[in-house]
């Protein structure tokens, strides 16, 4: 069609879903994933997740069964890499609900294609984030001291601690985000129960899509239940972690007693997840090649766009808890600022000598400028967006830079404390990297597990994005009300 | 065409529609002929389609509601009856009096948002009569296809307009393809 003469098609955008592909298409291609046969590289990266996964568990119960010695954590360093990987992980799991819900709420309908791997990923982060809290303790039999029982000697726990807070704030986003994930699925999965001829199969899919007919009167409560949801998601997203970085800002520690920290940290973890959820569905994509018609480079982009912004925000957030240490006057916070974090080798030393010697943590300090302010910066260019490979080693630098955030935050601001005679400097034994390491093998295979035995695409929502889909839809390339039931140009 | 064996109960009479507007279309002319019991399957919710079967808004926000409401007290007196009453916990020499409300909010938050879900998830179920092992509709084979891209219409034969030659003249002349009666087992 010649759009130049028909000046309501220029202002058309792309479609969603490429190549006008139908209904069962997607429903064909999204189900084959789980369908067909078990392809190599998949035995292959799991040949290679699950020896990690395992190794991280057998540093788990090393630790558990040796003490909490085995880390490098002492006085005054008391909160290391057990608690940067919790925030870490925590983190990552936002951006599936962001995705699911707020992006629900704001009626974006490229959400469809990606929102099931990203709500998936996020339980799988959340489980990741789970065991650091629980194996930190040390004596980790006790940790049901956090449940509200007054089983101790008759005391509750303290509901005015921030940690208790916390113990609640991830429980209810796990369970929430489970329940969310599973409601979305069961339309999915009575698909999968009409498709499958496997009797092990269809007594599984059976049982698990509850019964599931594609009935309006049925559909009538659904709709409103996954609003609900979504609307009770949205704060709830927002404030798990608030309520994370409420663990920090209510402490007196300079570099954690800041009020920027719940908007610091919620923006920062949007950015995180994203930049996690491109990692895992730039290779899906290209390893499951029907996918590119579901998640185009329009997706990509507009998650491009998104890291961007939050990144932006983070490094706001950077700047203005510089300001804050200087215009707040403390000489704790400026000292903390200036010595332990910014100061390097070069610049605040030999140059503006405003340090007698390099920050003991300048080098994560700048990593963490280096890939989260300014590596996204690249996402200013549409050119970039769309080239794949600079957005994947960039999201990777986002990656490494949330994790080196959540690093300089904790261990620089316990390492050199009030008093200069404790004053120690942390580095962590093999353990804890295995443990880290092994999280990582842990969350991949659970993904891959994912991808194999669930769809990993949302068939019944990303139909309501085919132009077909529409009831009053009157001719191809007529009037169309969305920007979904547009022909591509 | 006949699904089940014929000595089986008859659960009603169904169509199949090409399109998602033929089915709609269909749905709004079954409303207007005053059937009640009959259903539409879509393999996603159709916008619009509950007005086109003249069905109202779902209620299930107004038990969400409950459940909230239930969750906030749950976690009133979980906080408020041990930290306030019952066991006052100085910690750090801080106050336990009434002032210190405000530290109980972030789980009055969490738990009214818990209670809400799991009531939204139990509410859908039971307002949707799920979960349910088996269905009428699962013994048409064309049925099978629901979750594809199959668009179906059933009345059932309970409904008081129920005829077995009237309906299936009226699906057929209202576009609905492969007619069938559907029985139960």
């Amino acid at each position: 069609m010649d759009t130049s003469l028909d000046p309501q098609m220029a202002v058309r955008k792309t479609p969603l879903v490429a190549n006008e592909r139908s209904m069962d298409w997607v429903t064909e291609k999204v189900s084959n994933i789980v369908e067909s046969r078990t392809p190599i590289w998949w035995w292959l990266a799991f040949m290679v997740t699950s020896p990690v996964a395992c190794f991280g568990l057998f540093c788990i119960a090393y630790q558990i069964s040796t003490g909490v010695g085995v880390w490098g954590e002492n006085h005054p360093v008391g909160w290391a890499w057990d608690i940067t990987n919790f925030v870490f992980w925590i983190g990552i799991g936002h951006a599936g609900t962001l995705i699911s819900a707020i992006l629900f709420l704001t009626r974006q309908k490229w959400r469809t294609s990606i929102n099931r791997a990203s709500e998936a990923m996020t339980l799988f982060a959340v489980i990741c984030a789970a065991i650091f809290p629980g194996i930190h303790v040390g004596r980790v039999w006790m940790a049901w001291f956090l449940a509200p029982v007054p089983w101790y000697e008759g005391v509750w726990p303290n509901f005015r601690s921030p940690l208790l807070w916390d113990v609640f704030a991830v429980s209810t986003y796990f369970t929430v985000s489970v329940l969310f994930w599973y409601t979305g699925l069961v339309p999915d999965l009575a698909t999968l129960r009409d498709r499958t001829t496997s009797r092990v199969k269809k007594f599984f899919f059976t049982l698990f899509a509850l019964g599931w007919r594609g009935s309006n009167r049925n559909w009538r409560h659904y709709e409103m239940a996954y609003l609900i949801l979504a609307g009770i998601s949205t704060p709830l997203v927002l404030s798990v972690h608030s309520v994370v970085s409420f663990d920090f800002a209510t402490s007196v520690i300079p570099g954690w007693h800041a009020t920027i920290f719940p908007p610091y940290f919620v923006a920062g973890a949007i950015f995180g997840g994203f930049a996690m959820v491109l990692t895992i569905l730039i290779p899906a994509r290209i390893l499951y090649p029907q996918l590119k018609d579901l998640i185009t480079p329009q997706h990509i982009d507009r998650m491009c766009k998104i890291i961007l912004l939050t990144g932006s925000i983070v490094g706001y957030a950077y700047t203005m808890e510089f300001f804050i240490a200087w215009y707040g006057g403390n000489p704790y916070e400026q000292w903390l600022f200036l010595r332990n974090r910014l100061a390097d080798p070069i610049l605040f030393t030999k140059i503006l000598h405003w340090a007698p010697y390099p920050a003991p943590y300048w080098w994560a300090y700048w990593s963490m400028i280096t890939c989260n302010v300014l590596a996204p910066q690249v996402f200013w260019f549409k050119k970039n967006r769309y080239n794949l490979w600079v957005v994947f080693i960039i999201v990777n630098f986002v990656n490494m830079g949330m994790w080196f955030e959540r690093f300089v935050i904790i261990v620089t601001s316990l390492a050199n404390d009030f008093m200069p005679s404790m004053w120690h400097l942390y580095h962590p034994t093999w353990v804890e990297i295995g443990t880290f390491v092994g999280t990582f093998g842990i969350f991949l295979s659970l993904f891959l597990l994912f991808i194999r035995f669930l769809p990993m695409i949302a068939m019944s929502e990303i139909k309501i994005v085919l132009p077909e889909s529409d009831p009053h839809r009157v001719a191809p390339g007529a009037h169309a009300g969305t920007e979904a039931h547009s022909p591509q140009l | 065409m006949i699904a089940t064996a014929p000595q089986a109960k008859v659960y009603g009479m169904a169509a199949e529609f090409p399109t998602v507007a033929a089915l709609y279309h269909a749905a709004e002319q079954i409303r207007d002929a005053g059937f009640k019991r009959w259903d539409v399957y879509t393999p996603f919710p159709v916008h619009g389609m509950d007005e086109a079967m003249g069905l109202g808004k779902s209620w299930l926000s107004a038990v969400v509601l409950c459940g909230g409401i239930t969750g906030l007290l749950i976690a009133v007196v979980l906080e408020g009856y041990p930290s306030l009453i019952e066991y006052q916990t100085v910690v750090h020499g801080k106050p336990t009096d009434w002032t210190t409300v405000p530290a109980f909010v972030p789980i009055f938050f969490e738990l009214t948002i818990l209670c809400s879900a799991f009531t939204t998830v139990f509410a859908l179920m039971v307002m949707s009569q799920l979960p349910r092992w088996n269905h009428p509709m699962f013994n048409w084979e064309r049925f099978s296809r629901v979750g594809d891209n199959g668009f179906f219409l059933a009345i059932e034969a309970r409904d008081p307009k129920f005829s077995e030659e009237k309906t299936r003249a009226l699906l057929e002349s209202i576009g609905g393809n492969h007619v069938t009666l559907v029985h139960d087992i």
